[in-house]
């Protein structure tokens, strides 16, 4: 059905491809962008944050029209157990700035704006179109793709796989392996309307400000997860995530999870009247830099969460995906002005490149956490957290009990749970992972 | 406030909007006397319900409610226990929000 050869096929419209799709568009190349939702954005699900400078080098004046919810002034971490939450909340007028750092976004909106700048830079997006296979040549370079629209073979001299965290079409290909359920955490979201005045009042916001919170402990019932409730203008996004293995394990329900989430009497009132508007749920590569696959090979470049590049400690994804997206296309660029071929070689560059940028230099960093707090749940994500809110409703409460007492009480809770070794290992495995 | 609530996915469901591509099931279940661990896993960790116990104790898919996370593939798939791919162009769930 379709004749012409492309300089690039890019699969998939998240924040990857069309990241990738633009850098190439906007430098002249033909570019085809294939999507298997209704629109770029209709099958993208995040909390979701935006963070600027990323998307400031692909489009620098993004916030004269982009979909923004919120700027964040205010960033709220609670350690939960049952009844009570400790808080560090850190919130600053410095982020009421000319140029904010971080927005809340809604995907399915941004995702649809997104594309039409990478329509407008000249990229040809079909949607509601997935692509089936990656074609190879008998010496295996990948040469273009199948659809399930035209049986026909569409032809290119590279292939951008952006098709996020389920990978099917690498891993079918045989290019990478499927995420394992031990690297990977499946989220559950919903989106709870009120009006904005509510949504001000209830978070301490003005106008377009906005706040998040991040939140772990018993709520994940000793698994590996979080629980993260973000403002938008007039919704708020409330979710829970755990590793798809603990999920496993355990028999628990990930809208169970969420749903005893959503009724702790620390959440309970925040979202009190609000209507429900949509569920959704979505995996995210937990794995970090020790499960990134190989990038490049033969005709193929791999970006975004399909490459499993996804910082879990900070929860950055998007960026890294946006990231990843640029610099494939300007590597790409680069050697198609040079007029080399898009051999396993010369595509090495891409990684080259990529090495070179915060992605893989903050993935690097955290290689050792994934392990430490996959395999530490129990301690990292139940005992803890309760320890430390008995420890502080020992603090606060007056009850007479001479202030020693209270503290060797508390000390003594914590190597009961612990022991003086196993407390001091937990400190020593966490620096050493965290260095 | 502890006592077990039941949370009913469908009522979830109920507020998404999907195109059902009808006829075509885009995961498939392979026949089997009793389920191995891995269905078994989907009972509970799907997070659109979708996978049940029919009268022989078997799994089964109604994949309808099916959000794409691809969950039951993590699971399932390397066991061959299930079949998974996307659904046609334009069909299965249409997010709103995201």
């Amino acid at each position: 059905m379709i004749e012409e050869k492309f300089d690039a096929i890019v699969v998939g419209a998240g924040m990857a491809g069309n990241a990738a799709a633009l850098t190439m568009a906007q430098r002249g190349m033909k570019v085809l962008q294939l999507e298997r939702g209704e629109y770029s954005g209709s099958k993208n699900v995040q909390g979701a944050i935006l963070y600027a400078d990323m998307l400031e080098k692909l489009i620098p004046d993004f916030r004269d029209d982009a979909p923004l919810e919120r700027h964040l002034v205010e960033q709220r971490f609670w350690m939960m157990d049952d009844r009570s939450h400790v808080g560090l909340h850190y919130r600053s007028e410095d982020f009421n700035e000319q140029s904010p750092n971080r927005y809340t976004i809604i995907r399915a909106q941004f995702d649809k704006w997104f594309s039409k700048k990478v329509q407008e830079a000249g990229a040809v997006v079909l949607c509601e179109t997935t692509v089936v296979e990656l074609v190879k040549d008998s010496f295996g370079k990948v040469i273009g793709v199948r659809t399930d629209r035209s049986g026909g073979l569409i032809r290119a001299d590279v292939v951008v796989i952006a098709e996020g965290v389920t990978g099917l079409l690498g891993t079918r290909a045989g290019l990478r392996e499927i995420p394992k359920p031990e690297n990977t955490a499946l989220a559950v979201k919903e989106m709870h309307f009120m009006p904005r005045e509510t949504i001000e009042s209830r978070f301490n916001l003005k106008g377009d400000e906005g706040m998040v919170i991040e939140a772990a402990g018993t709520i994940s019932r000793g698994m590996t997860g979080m629980g993260f409730i973000y403002s938008n203008k007039e919704c708020v996004s409330i979710g829970m995530g755990c590793l798809v293995s603990d999920f496993q394990r355990t028999g628990e329900t990930p809208y169970g999870l969420l749903d005893a989430f959503k009724r702790h009497p620390s959440v309970a009132p925040l979202i009190e009247g609000s209507e429900v508007k949509e569920y959704s749920a979505h995996l995210i590569p937990e794995g970090g830099f020790k499960a990134i696959p190989q990038l490049y090979g033969d005709g193929w470049v791999v970006v975004g969460d399909a490459a499993q590049l996804n910082n879990a400690i900070h929860r950055e994804g998007s960026n890294l995906a946006m990231t990843s997206g640029r610099i494939a296309g300007e590597a790409i660029f680069q050697l198609r002005s040079r007029r080399e071929e898009m051999t396993e070689q010369n595509l090495a560059l891409y990684k080259e490149m990529l090495d070179k940028s915060f992605v893989i230099k903050d993935l690097k960093k955290y290689k050792d956490m994934p392990a430490l707090l996959h395999t530490q749940s129990q301690n990292f994500f139940l005992t803890y957290p309760q320890l430390v809110n008995k420890a502080m409703q020992s603090f606060v409460r007056v009850d007479g009990t001479p202030k020693v007492e209270k503290e060797k009480k508390t000390i003594r809770s914590f190597v009961n749970a612990r022991s003086w070794f196993g407390l001091f290992a937990d400190g020593f495995r966490l620096a050493r992972a965290w260095r | 406030m502890t006592a077990p609530l039941t949370v009913r996915v469908e009522d979830k469901l109920y507020q998404n909007r999907y195109l059902v591509d009808t006829g075509r099931v885009h995961i498939k279940v392979r026949p089997h006397a009793s389920p191995t661990p891995e269905l078994r896993a989907l009972l509970t960790a799907c997070p659109a319900g979708c996978y049940a116990l029919n009268g022989a104790g078997q799994v089964e898919i109604a994949a309808d409610g099916c959000v794409e996370c691809g969950t039951c593939r993590l699971i399932a798939e390397p066991s061959g226990d299930i079949e998974w791919s996307y659904p046609r162009g334009g069909y299965g769930v249409l997010y709103k929000f995201g």
